[in-house]
């Protein structure tokens, strides 16, 4: 193992992060705080609350996820992007670094800013309303998993990208959709039955299904088919991930 | 003592059918200072990212002091510094920063004390803690040698080097090659420009569409540089070259009207006085006589256009 490597790159990644601290912490705080005051204070209190939990604290597992989500993958996409499209790749590409060591470096670094900033989000978010949290491993194992597993998702999508239009494609079209959809702000079971049946579709609603298990003890569907899920959405990334190297796909000529 | 570098029947050919190298056979010994000469788009860049691990080759084999670039990649890779022939530097990073993270990348700890020996040499330790977006274009340049001095490789590749580089620049460039050169460091470098193959290489390779055409030793280049030929126009064409001329070497050109004498100008004596009181006593009789000097600049545009 390349340890130096993956350091460089792991402390590269993040200095980045900390250079624009201001964007990278404090836009979702801010939008956090909104979320807050419009669906937590000025809705939240006309909504009943969701199996007893009161709505201003039932959208905080979800609120954390949709950072999580977003984050990872632009935090993972730009990271390889990046060095892609200006040039500096080359490095990467010449050095005696195996691919695990390249993932572990970009991957571990925008996993590691999710995790900051979703934690961020938990400590602005116990600012509005009291926290409550009945598995608090579980609750920090389904942000580890979450964010690495997104974080592939994200570095497959920077690989794959040619342009910034693609590499805000995804996000924009399928992730964000999914994420609102996937039982933010909502359980799925105050859904019709229908769209209740094509929520299940959505791998989001595991994800967050799972990490309001954690919180609050209740879910849309079982941990297990949670974890399960996310596992499967994790080794599909993995497997991507494996290929593009293998094949040296958009990264060698 | 083996080649530090050996390449074996190397081919490219990219996705878009392009033909890139053709069955290129090299051998680069170690400490040896290599210039490929070539004009653009020969495969000059194309050999080189493919040594680096830039670009997967086709077909054929390419060792770095020892290593295979494929299945040993580390153990080549850990040999090598690059110095692209694009600018590509993170615009946001310290001079500082990006020299230790190559350092990082290529497996090294950290070494303050050689990254430092590195800024001053390329006269950049004035300016390390800037950001690379507010640098020249030359010293972004001397960033990326310092880039790829900064894990103390074996082999330095430099591709186009000077290219749009100033004069400073090149002077010191040239310098820090000599000096890498006594530190027992091979230098292999892409130019087309003669004067910086003259100025810096042993050995002299050139490429033309993909296949190396020639590798010589500069020495021996210099030496027919040195050279001068006499060509001597005849009156009446001969069929070959009189006995009693053999002393000369002399070549026959244009069907046999034309004598062609190659003489050393740096020679004590040409040689010219008596080969025309010879050629008078053989009975020759001649119209015009004309001499013409090759420069390593013409050597190169005839090979490429032949091949062309």
């Amino acid at each position: 193992m390349n340890w130096p490597a993956i350091r460089a790159i792991y402390g590269f990644e993040m200095s980045r992060f900390w250079r624009t601290a201001m964007q990278s912490i404090l836009a979702p705080v801010i939008s956090t705080s909104l979320y807050f005051v419009v669906f937590g204070a000025a809705i939240g209190s006309r909504v009943s609350a969701v199996d007893g939990v009161p709505y201003g604290l039932f959208i905080v597992p979800g609120l954390i996820m949709l950072s999580l989500l977003t984050q990872s993958i632009a935090n993972a996409s730009f990271g390889i992007y990046f060095p892609r499209f200006s040039g500096t790749i080359y490095e990467i590409l010449s050095a005696p670094i195996s691919p695990v060591e390249v993932v572990l470096g970009y991957v571990g670094a925008a996993a590691s800013k999710s995790i900051v900033i979703g934690l961020i989000i938990l400590a602005t978010a116990a600012l509005f309303v009291p926290l409550r949290i009945e598995h608090p491993v579980w609750m920090l194992g389904f942000l580890l998993l979450t964010a690495v597993t997104f974080s592939l998702f994200g570095f497959v999508i920077g690989l794959w990208a040619d342009g910034f239009e693609k590499l805000q494609l995804v996000p924009l079209l399928i992730v964000t959709p999914l994420t609102f959809l996937g039982g933010s702000f909502y359980a799925i079971e105050m859904l019709p039955p229908f769209w209740r049946a094509v929520s299940l579709l959505n791998p989001v609603v595991y994800l967050i299904s799972g990490f309001r298990w954690a919180f609050f003890g209740t879910a849309d569907v079982g941990i297990g088919v949670s974890l399960a899920m996310t596992g499967l959405f994790l080794a599909v990334c993995l497997g991507l991930v494996t290929y593009i190297f293998r094949t040296g796909y958009r990264l060698k000529s | 003592m083996p080649p530090i570098l050996a390449i074996a029947n190397l081919s490219k050919t990219y996705a878009s059918g392009l033909s890139a190298l053709r069955a290129v056979n090299l051998e680069i010994a170690k400490g040896e200072i290599f210039a490929l000469l070539g004009p653009n788009g020969a495969g000059k860049s194309t050999l080189i990212n493919i040594v680096c691990g830039i670009v997967t080759p086709s077909t054929g084999t390419v060792t770095v002091d020892g290593h295979d670039i494929l299945n040993h990649y580390r153990g080549a890779r850990k040999t090598i510094g690059l110095v692209p022939q694009e600018l590509t530097t993170d615009a946001f990073e310290t001079v500082w920063n990006t020299v230790s993270f190559s350092r990082g990348l290529f497996g090294l700890s950290k070494n303050p004390a050689h990254i430092e020996r590195v800024l001053r040499d390329l006269s950049l330790w004035e300016k390390r803690d800037n950001r690379l977006m507010t640098l020249s274009g030359g010293m972004k340049r001397r960033v990326l040698i310092a880039k790829a001095l900064s894990h103390e490789p074996r082999v330095l590749f430099l591709d186009e080097p000077t290219a749009g580089v100033d004069v400073e620049l090149r002077q010191d460039m040239w310098r820090m090659v000599r000096r890498l050169r006594e530190q027992g460091v091979t230098v292999i470098l892409t130019t087309h420009y003669i004067e910086e193959a003259e100025e810096m290489a042993d050995r002299i390779g050139v490429i033309r569409k993909g296949e190396i055409i020639l590798v010589e030793e500069k020495a021996e280049l210099m030496r027919k540089l040195g050279r001068k030929q006499l060509t001597i126009q005849l009156n009446e064409p001969i069929s070959e070259v009189p006995p009693a001329l053999g002393q000369y070497g002399l070549d026959l050109a244009a069907g046999g009207s034309e004598l062609v004498y190659t003489y050393d100008t740096k020679a004590e004596r040409t040689g010219i006085t008596r080969l025309l009181t010879d050629l008078a006593g053989a009975g020759l009789t001649f119209s015009d006589l004309r001499t013409s000097q090759s420069s390593l600049e013409d050597i190169f545009v005839d090979l490429v256009r032949e091949r062309a």
